[in-house]
């Protein structure tokens, strides 16, 4: 009897086993074994042809080195620090307005909804049209204010240049904030990525008991009190969850650049040359695929290290209702 | 109550225009002749409606070619995942083998490895298998959806053990179990797995860019982008070869709204 457990229990695990297979045997030719190499990669001077030098830790201390690295990163860094935080308010901020048992839901959710299932390509196209300087709906529009005349996708003046009128590049470098060209890369992030984020929102909202608010109405609270003190704390999961979600997204945005930017792509003074594109630039254009390895480490550990902050900062702040 | 909620709606009309309004700009544009596109300021509605536009799009580039690659590329990924996805669930869920749950460990780990991570290394292995510039490169890779996984785990794993108890009495084995008894009951799982993997797939761009070299093979998105860089001053056509692209999916969207819309707000909350 003990024999005949004991070889049932064998055959369920290699069944169990059979069944996994499939799944294994994609992830570890394609994931599995590609991380693997992909350490390996690193530590070469790997081009086109195959495996050239042995440079060990060359290729990352190059990166570290790598001026343009830095400008790439700080690029990243300001499309992230404008596109999460706006889309984060914007969506919860819609989301509470349509949560409030109004009319015509559907088609308002149908309407934001749209440019999250159109794919970054289409989207990209039509918006290049649309900033376009001199012929662009965006300028035409602006125009009706008496603004407008920007040069957009063409300007690599930085935004705190502009706001502040500093002509004559006094403000430097690195604190002149994304270019122009960068400012209309957010724009149009935030419009694409807005209805994805009020979906969320609204369905972290629904599950908040409406008792909460009726005892709070009873209570004397407004509106706003209301929100900051029911609203805001039970929707901290869900905060949580867009605010890593968009800070993801928002690092390895890619297509955009290489379809509205430039010539050459990432432009103009490479101020919208990102992470991704200059990971994507090394690897598949100048064919370096060590050096581009080693900056796809990079990205990782700082999705990684973003992800370990987020988690260490926030969720002590998350109420988990 | 009615004069109270004016406002809201005016605000939520204006940001609606707003969502909109690009689209039907796109829409405008590819109705128009060259000439009147790059009139300043614009005209809202074509003069003359230019159909041929649309006409002149296939005439310059391989568009069905595009939409049929795409189509076999996102049928094909999509039956792998919804294979091995299906099979590696219902192991991890109702199977007991060692190392099964540091194998799922794993698979999660594997999700949070951002795409350059592998990309590189995966173009290496696909340029040794010789399926760069080939459909392969683009489908089998894509044909395990880790995060499918790990929603049909989840859901094969809180269905009642009465279930199982029932149809083992009954004489089913495992494999039956699987197709008689539990895949009827895990509609929702497999359709917001299909809802993101036909999107997912539909949209995808980076991956077929770096894979694919002739414009035989392309996808839609590749083929369009390529399209754009090319042609990038003939907005008319631009909008006309854009609006084709998108029309597929926005229909999908439109017949499969509720679906498409709960898949996505209910993976975002917190399990």
């Amino acid at each position: 009897m003990p024999s005949s457990s004991a070889s049932r229990k064998l055959k369920e695990a290699g069944v169990g086993f059979l069944y996994l297979l499939p799944a294994l045997l994609v992830l570890a030719a394609f994931r599995i074994l590609p991380i693997l190499l992909s350490a390996r990669v690193s530590l070469y001077d790997w081009g086109m042809a195959g495996a050239r030098e042995f440079v060990g830790l060359g290729n990352y201390l190059a990166v570290l080195q790598d001026p343009v690295f830095w400008k790439s990163l700080l690029n990243t860094g300001w499309y992230m620090v404008f596109t999460v935080p706006i889309q984060l308010f914007l969506a919860l901020f819609i989301a509470v307005l349509l949560n409030q048992r109004i009319r015509w839901l559907g088609a308002y959710r149908t309407v934001y909804y749209l440019p999250v299932v159109t794919s970054i390509v289409a989207v990209s196209i039509v918006w290049k049209w649309i900033l376009h300087p001199d012929r662009g709906l965006l300028n035409y529009i602006l125009s009706w204010v008496g603004a407008g005349g920007l040069r957009w996708l063409q300007d690599p003046r930085g935004l705190f240049q502009l706001v502040f009128g500093d002509t004559r590049n006094l403000i430097p470098l690195a604190l002149r904030g994304p270019s122009i060209a960068m400012c209309s890369l957010i724009i149009m992030g935030v419009w694409k990525g807005l209805g994805y984020n009020i979906v969320i929102f609204l369905a972290g909202l629904q599950n908040i008991p409406k008792t909460y608010y009726e005892a709070a109405r009873i209570d004397g609270a407004g509106r706003f009190r209301m929100f900051r003190s029911i609203t805001w704390p039970l929707i901290s999961p869900t905060t949580y969850y867009v605010l890593i979600m968009s800070s993801i997204v928002a690092f390895e945005t890619f297509a955009q650049v290489w379809i509205m930017t430039g010539p050459p792509s990432g432009g103009p003074l490479s101020t919208t040359k990102v992470v991704m594109y200059y990971f994507y630039e090394n690897s598949f254009e100048f064919w370096r695929l060590g050096y581009g390895a080693s900056i796809a480490f990079f990205a990782f550990l700082i999705i990684l290290g973003l992800t370990i902050i987020q988690r260490l900062v926030l969720e002590r702040r998350v109420h988990y209702g | 109550m009615r004069l109270r909620s004016f406002p809201i709606h005016l605000l939520l009309v204006v940001c609606g225009i707003a969502m909109v309004l690009p689209f039907f700009w796109m829409l405008t544009t590819s109705l128009k002749t060259p000439l009147e596109a790059l009139q300043f300021p614009p005209t809202w509605i074509p003069k003359v409606f230019q159909f041929d536009n649309y006409l002149e799009v296939f005439r310059q580039i391989p568009l069905w070619r595009y939409m049929a690659n795409t189509v076999l590329i996102t049928f094909a990924s999509l039956t792998g995942v919804l294979l091995t996805g299906v099979l590696a669930a219902y192991a991890f869920a109702r199977f007991r083998f060692p190392g099964r749950e540091i194998l799922f460990m794993l698979f999660l780990a594997l999700m949070m490895i951002p795409l350059p991570v592998y990309l590189v290394p995966s173009y290496m292995i696909l340029f040794r298998l010789g399926w760069i510039d080939t459909y392969l490169a683009m489908i089998v890779p894509w044909t395990v959806n880790i995060f499918g996984i790990f929603l049909l785990r989840q859901h094969f794993k809180q269905l009642p053990q009465d279930l199982f108890d029932a149809a083992r009495i009954d004489g089913c084995g495992r494999f039956r179990t699987l197709l008689s008894v539990v895949l009827p009951l895990s509609k929702p799982p497999l359709v917001t797995i299909t809802v993101f993997n036909v999107i997912g797939s539909w949209n995808s761009f980076f991956w077929p860019l770096i894979v694919t070299h002739s414009d035989s093979i392309r996808p839609l998105q590749v083929g369009l982008a390529y399209f754009s860089r090319e042609q990038s001053t003939n907005y008319t056509l631009l909008m006309a070869a854009t609006t084709m692209a998108i029309i597929p999916l926005i229909l999908l969207f439109f017949i499969a709204q509720k679906q498409i819309i709960q898949s996505q707000a209910r993976t975002g909350l917190k399990e």
